[in-house]
């Protein structure tokens, strides 16, 4: 019985200590964004520090799946704290948009330096950054000729050599989502069919997993986010280095509607009690020493062109990107699932 | 204590309207996911009718079944094992099975993967000595159904242990004799008398993990397997429809409740209680290639479980230690700790309340709102998230409108976004791991012992407490150390609802293993790991030293 009399008291004074720890400090800071974030806080925590140095403004920031935080944000209604929500996909601010927990911030700045496709036409959201859905390819046994677009994968001669994730990533939902609105939905699921009885094995893993699938020889060719193939080459750990080696980047659709990409970007929320701040923060963030940023360390592509973009990013050469609205891909989103669960796409 | 003795009646109705308090509190966020039950069904109820919807069940059912086995098989060899025989190592074993417990289930998934998968170092070894290419040779697909059921029995074997041993250990040593007086053989022994009087730990370990592995979503999206919880995340993330995701949810609880309700009515009529009083039987001594066999799997069980994946994620951690070994990590390790003792506590209180009320009362109602209260357990995080987000804002929403139109004073957002609504949230999804551990110990004790401290004329707070809670220890210390493992492992729930500015381990594990950074998310996986660990080793040392004052 002393024993364990001991230890509960052991536990609550733990627990009391604790609880002084952690209890929420309310934040005393006049000037500050507070941010929801779907993107990881390693991926932008860096360029975030950034600003409170060169502003002073502090930056308190949640975050979590897309959806989760959208669910959050609309809950929580007019008194939510959060002034910004940052996606990693353009589906989720479209989403955001719909909901009705953004609210236009006019910007002739942000106006001039992010290209309109990559932005809600009203100022809601603007796109920070832009990634690419590539083929990449085994460099042994397949020839750069052979290659054209993602509507060619659905070709017989590809039956068993392709490799992707699962229909539930929202990177392929786009992608889908992108050809729905270029192509209509009767070509796409003719497409969809064909192309997903192609696949080499069912989807499962990430997308580096399905570079390391061509690279070890399980399928011929993959389609990923660019930067997981850039993150693999500069990669520390010496497998990943030496599949990103055995594989090499194609640019679909360079002679149609360009390569399929989607955005990271960011909006002011409705409740935002930091209007001001959270603007000067998104204009920082697509400023040139941020896209500069991305681009070095996340291998992103930036919203402009006149930045100087990475070695890495650069050794693939310029491509011509799918110049749709992004707002597409959000307004095609579950359109896109069905049609993929349809074609047995897991 | 005395001034809680007054006449039976109205301590009985305050208990029982606190009971309801309790349980209606607790029951409100999943009452709100039933609630959607009420909504209109939308058109993609008939898109997943027509398309993927008997994928989904057909894969969770196949999961659960499996699974099962699984926990099952593991679990009560274990238990027997270390609580029946004496063998050589059987002391160390005896924790070591618990070890799996501190590993969370997607981490084992992404370990094994990188171990085992087509690109990974075996396979590439393999092919390098033999000259194979791809197809030239068999090798299990680690991302599977199957391999998602290995996994998740793999670390959830232990729940089934833990209370399979303590019901052995407890086993009135009179029946055992007496079976094996009687002639039966040790294996005799174990299938008919030993394993039948241990059907509510066995039921209630097997329950846990069943619940587990219905509201895992981790590993079943990493592994690509379409169960049900992928469905719910594909309805609501991908469709972008949180109604028929709750919908989903809500048939989920259905099938949970029904499992419950089920289990209950089957062993309603029997009694499993034993003279806990009585001295423990001696073990049974193991000798030459039985001993081996014994330790051989019990070293298997442990490596598979605990020493492989972990041994990996050191590996893995050892080469970034310098990088990613900081004050940030320190405050991740903090976090997660007072978390964990905060909400293991909380939902212990709770348990004990919930369980000794079920057991004083037990009418139909009390056991109903009990079978309610611990739902939670199968739901997945991120429901459970939004079934506490959805009513506490609106609660936080209204107390700022009443507050501005009477006293002019915005109050804001009071619950929403602080650590009480993490702890709220915990509580609700864990506190049926406490509550089944609690009731299975406190169904091991005679009624015939209240009714004597009763008609001594004690209140049921003091036969609860001078009575039960002391001969509950193991199982108490076994619950709080449950829900701590948990909490320390949970991802969703603490992902959503957390403060601004506040990470934990399972956070940070995540974002980085999300991102396809396992050599980073090692360090924090290991801590989650480690810290675990230190709950098992106070409880072991606690059981084992039950053991030797009653040997």
């Amino acid at each position: 019985m002393q024993r364990s009399t001991s230890l509960f008291h052991a536990i609550i004074t733990t627990i009391a200590v604790s609880l002084l720890g952690i209890a929420p400090i309310e934040s005393v800071f006049a000037d500050e964004v507070n941010i929801y974030s779907a993107r990881q806080e390693s991926l932008i925590k860096p360029l975030l520090d950034r600003f409170t140095q060169k502003t002073g403004i502090e930056i308190n920031m949640v975050t979590g799946k897309g959806d989760a935080l959208l669910t959050r944000l609309k809950s929580e209604g007019m008194n939510s704290p959060a002034d910004l929500l940052l996606t990693v996909d353009a589906g989720r601010l479209y989403r955001a948009q719909e909901a009705g927990v953004l609210q236009a911030v006019e910007s002739l700045g942000l106006n001039n330096d992010i290209p309109s496709h990559l932005r809600s036409l009203d100022g809601q959201w603007y796109g920070l950054s832009v990634r690419a859905r590539v083929l990449v390819y085994a460099k042994d046994r397949v020839q750069p000729s052979e290659l054209s677009s993602y509507e060619a994968l659905s070709d017989p001669t590809w039956k068993g050599r392709i490799c992707i994730r699962s229909s539930s990533n929202i990177y392929n939902q786009s992608l889908v989502a992108g050809m729905i609105a270029s192509q209509g939905m009767a070509d796409t699921e003719i497409w969809l069919a064909s192309f997903v009885s192609n696949f080499a094995r069912p989807p499962a893993g990430g997308d580096r997993d399905q570079i390391k699938a061509v690279a070890a020889g399980q399928c011929d060719v993959a389609i990923v986010n660019s930067y997981y193939l850039g993150a693999m080459i500069s990669s520390s750990d010496k497998t990943q280095q030496d599949a990103a080696s055995k594989v090499a980047l194609f640019w679909p659709n360079q002679k149609d509607r360009g390569t399929h990409i989607n955005i990271s970007g960011a909006g002011v929320t409705r409740a935002a009690k930091n209007i001001e701040s959270a603007k000067q923060l998104i204009s920082f963030l697509a400023s040139n020493e941020s896209q500069q940023w991305y681009a070095d360390r996340n291998n992103e592509f930036p919203v402009r062109d006149t930045v100087q973009v990475s070695s890495t990013l650069d050794s693939w050469g310029p491509f011509k990107a799918d110049t749709i609205n992004v707002t597409e891909l959000g307004r095609n989103n579950a359109e896109a699932i069905k049609a993929m669960d349809r074609a047995g796409w897991k | 204590m005395s001034a809680m003795s007054s006449t039976e009646q109205p301590t009985g109705r305050r208990w029982r309207a606190s009971l309801f308090i309790v349980t209606a509190v607790i029951a409100l966020p999943i009452l709100v996911i039933f609630a959607s039950l009420l909504l209109p069904f939308s058109t993609a109820w008939q898109h997943l009718f027509e398309t993927v919807l008997t994928d989904y069940v057909t894969n969770s059912l196949i999961l659960m079944i499996g699974v099962g086995f699984g926990t099952l098989l593991l679990g009560v060899s274990a238990a027997w094992l270390t609580g029946m025989c004496d063998f050589p190592g059987r002391k160390i074993l005896s924790w070591a099975f618990l070890l799996p417990m501190a590993m969370p289930a997607y981490i084992i998934a992404y370990t094994y993967t990188g171990i085992l998968d087509f690109s990974g170092p075996i396979q590439n070894s393999l092919r390098g000595i033999f000259d194979w290419q791809y197809g030239d040779y068999y090798f299990p697909q680690v991302r599977s159904l199957s391999g998602a059921i290995c996994m998740l029995s793999l670390v959830l074997y232990p729940y089934v242990y833990m209370l399979v041993r303590v019901a052995f250990i407890e086993q009135s040593t009179a029946v055992l004799e007496a079976s094996r007086n009687l002639g039966k053989r040790p294996w005799e022994t174990l299938f008919q008398v030993a394993i039948p009087m241990a059907r509510p730990a066995i039921v209630a370990g097997v329950s846990l993990a069943l619940m587990e592995t219905l509201a895992d979503y981790g590993t079943v999206a990493y592994f690509g397997v379409n169960a049900f919880t992928t469905g719910i995340f594909r309805t609501w993330y991908g469709l972008g429809d949180l109604t028929t995701a709750a919908q989903l949810c809500a048939f989920l609880m259905l099938f949970v409740f029904a499992l419950i309700l089920a289990e209950r009515w089957s062993r309603q009529r029997l009694r499993f209680h034993h003279d806990s009083a009585q001295k423990k039987m001696a073990r049974m001594q193991l000798k030459g290639w039985r001993a081996i066999l014994a330790l051989s799997i019990g070293i298997l069980i442990v490596s598979l479980g605990f020493i492989i994946p972990a041994g990996q994620l050191a590996l893995w951690a050892a080469t970034r230690i310098q990088e990613n070994l900081n004050a940030n990590f320190l405050s991740l390790l903090f976090n997660s700790f007072a978390l964990a003792s905060l909400a293991s506590l909380c939902c212990l209180i709770i348990a004990i309340f919930l369980a000794y009320t079920k057991r004083v009362f037990n009418s139909r109602i009390e056991l109903g709102a009990v079978g309610v209260a611990s739902l939670g357990y199968a739901v997945p995080g991120t429901v459970i998230a939004v079934g506490v987000l959805i009513p506490v804002a609106w609660l936080d929403n209204q107390i700022d409108f009443l507050s501005k139109a009477w006293f002019n004073y915005p109050t804001g957002l009071l619950l929403s976004g602080t650590i009480g609504i993490l702890v709220f949230a915990y509580v609700i999804r864990f506190l049926s791991v406490a509550l089944n551990t609690v009731d299975s110990g406190l169904t091991a004790i005679k009624p015939s012992i209240d009714e004597s401290a009763r008609s001594l004329g004690a209140t049921p707070v003091r036969v609860l407490s001078r009575v039960h809670l002391p001969i509950l220890r193991t199982s108490l210390l076994t619950a709080l150390l449950l829900v701590f493992v948990e909490v320390l492992k949970e991802l969703p729930t603490t992902l959503i609802l957390r403060p601004f500015n506040f990470n934990t381990l399972a956070v940070r594990t995540y974002e980085l293993a999300s991102d396809e950074r396992l050599i980073d998310a090692a360090l924090p996986a290991l801590a989650i790991v480690i810290i675990g660990l230190l709950p098992v080793l106070l409880i072991t040392k606690s059981i084992l030293n039950e053991r030797s004052t009653n040997e």
